[in-house]
């Protein structure tokens, strides 16, 4: 058992983010920085990935994940942070938005 | 994000302390600030609601977009004394999301027959307290009754500033507490801080509407810490 009951070590992104940077990898975080509507995680949320398109976390209920990982991705390349918006007003609603039809703006940045 | 931010907010979290990121949306620049750091203006007057509600959000301030992300450990109570009371309140506090872990040396009633799925310390407080000591996110109810087991802990949770401090007997033997506090070097104002009688008045009777009465007065206590308090905060 971890000596910590409060922060789950295993699973929490940004404990993961840093070891994977002690370990030398390229990071990425993406945080959940507003939502309308209903939308599956809170504003705060985070989602960390490595530049092989592994990732922890979630921000939101698995629907834009996949394209999140693809934009951070990018980001770890060029260094730029990005703002990412999502929702069914969107034009790319069909292929990856929420369909619980809430709305949610994600902040993409590297670490370091 | 500033790979030192990260480790920074990591270390607050893993201490239990509360501490915000504060990142600039424009240019990507950012901060950990700990509760009780002053930060002028707008901005500061954000920060300092975001301690107390927990919630992140963005806000304006100085003609920029600052994203300010709250990371407030996550409220627990300890509950000295594994009585009747404790029975109820455990399962009520983990519904709540409020982890619970009691502590009573007295192996008779600190068994796992009676608290199946609680964390259970059957040791004394001080020695309990010492590995894993209070802070200001810990709610500390002491229901044994026995000043051998409470006292100790109610002067640590008042030393530890808990945001929660109850305490279970009646106005008579509170007032007898009240004396034994004070040599033990507690101050009067810190002794105030004490609910006693314990919990709310909702004339509850049983021990499980007593376990509701504390748990409600529990989430008040949370949800209002730092709004009385604010000329004590250091």
């Amino acid at each position: 058992m971890s000596d910590n009951l409060y922060l789950d070590e295993a699973r929490d992104p940004l404990i993961i983010a840093e070891a994977w940077m002690k370990d030398g990898k390229d990071v990425a975080i993406a945080t959940v920085v507003e939502t309308w509507g209903s939308a599956p995680r809170p504003v705060g949320s985070h989602l960390v990935i490595d530049a092989d398109g592994n990732f922890h976390g979630s921000v939101s209920g698995g629907c834009v994940e996949g394209a999140v990982v693809t934009e951070a991705v990018d980001v770890i390349g060029s260094g730029k942070a990005r703002m990412l918006e999502f929702g069914v007003a969107d034009e790319t609603a069909w292929q990856v938005g929420l369909s619980c039809g809430g709305r949610i703006k994600v902040y993409v940045e590297r670490l370091g | 994000m500033d790979p030192y931010a990260l480790k920074t907010l990591n270390a607050e979290r893993r201490a239990r302390r509360a501490a915000i990121l504060v990142t600039d949306l424009g240019d990507g620049r950012d901060r950990i600030v700990r509760e009780g750091d002053q930060v002028a203006g707008d901005l500061g007057a954000a920060i300092a609601k975001t301690f107390r509600s927990g919630n992140s959000g963005s806000v304006e301030a100085e003609g920029r977009t600052f994203f300010l992300n709250a990371h407030l450990p996550r409220p627990r109570l300890v509950v000295i004394g594994a009585v009747h009371i404790s029975q109820a309140l455990a399962p009520m506090a983990r519904i709540s999301g409020y982890p619970l872990e009691i502590i009573d040396p007295r192996t008779a009633f600190a068994t796992s027959d009676r608290f199946p799925d609680v964390a259970l310390r059957a040791e004394w407080p001080q020695d309990v307290l010492e590995r894993q000591p209070l802070d200001a996110y810990t709610a500390l109810a002491a229901v044994t009754h026995d000043p051998k087991i409470d006292d100790f802990a109610l002067k640590a949770a008042l030393d530890a500033n808990c945001f929660y401090v109850g305490a279970l007997g009646s106005r008579k033997t509170h007032a007898k507490r009240v004396e034994r506090l004070l040599a033990l070097g507690a101050s009067a104002d810190q002794i105030a801080r004490i609910h006693a009688p314990i919990g709310l008045d909702i004339g509850a009777a049983s021990p499980a509407e007593i376990a509701v009465a504390i748990l409600a007065q529990t989430i008040l206590a949370f949800r209002s810490r730092g709004i009385q308090a604010k000329g004590a905060a250091a």
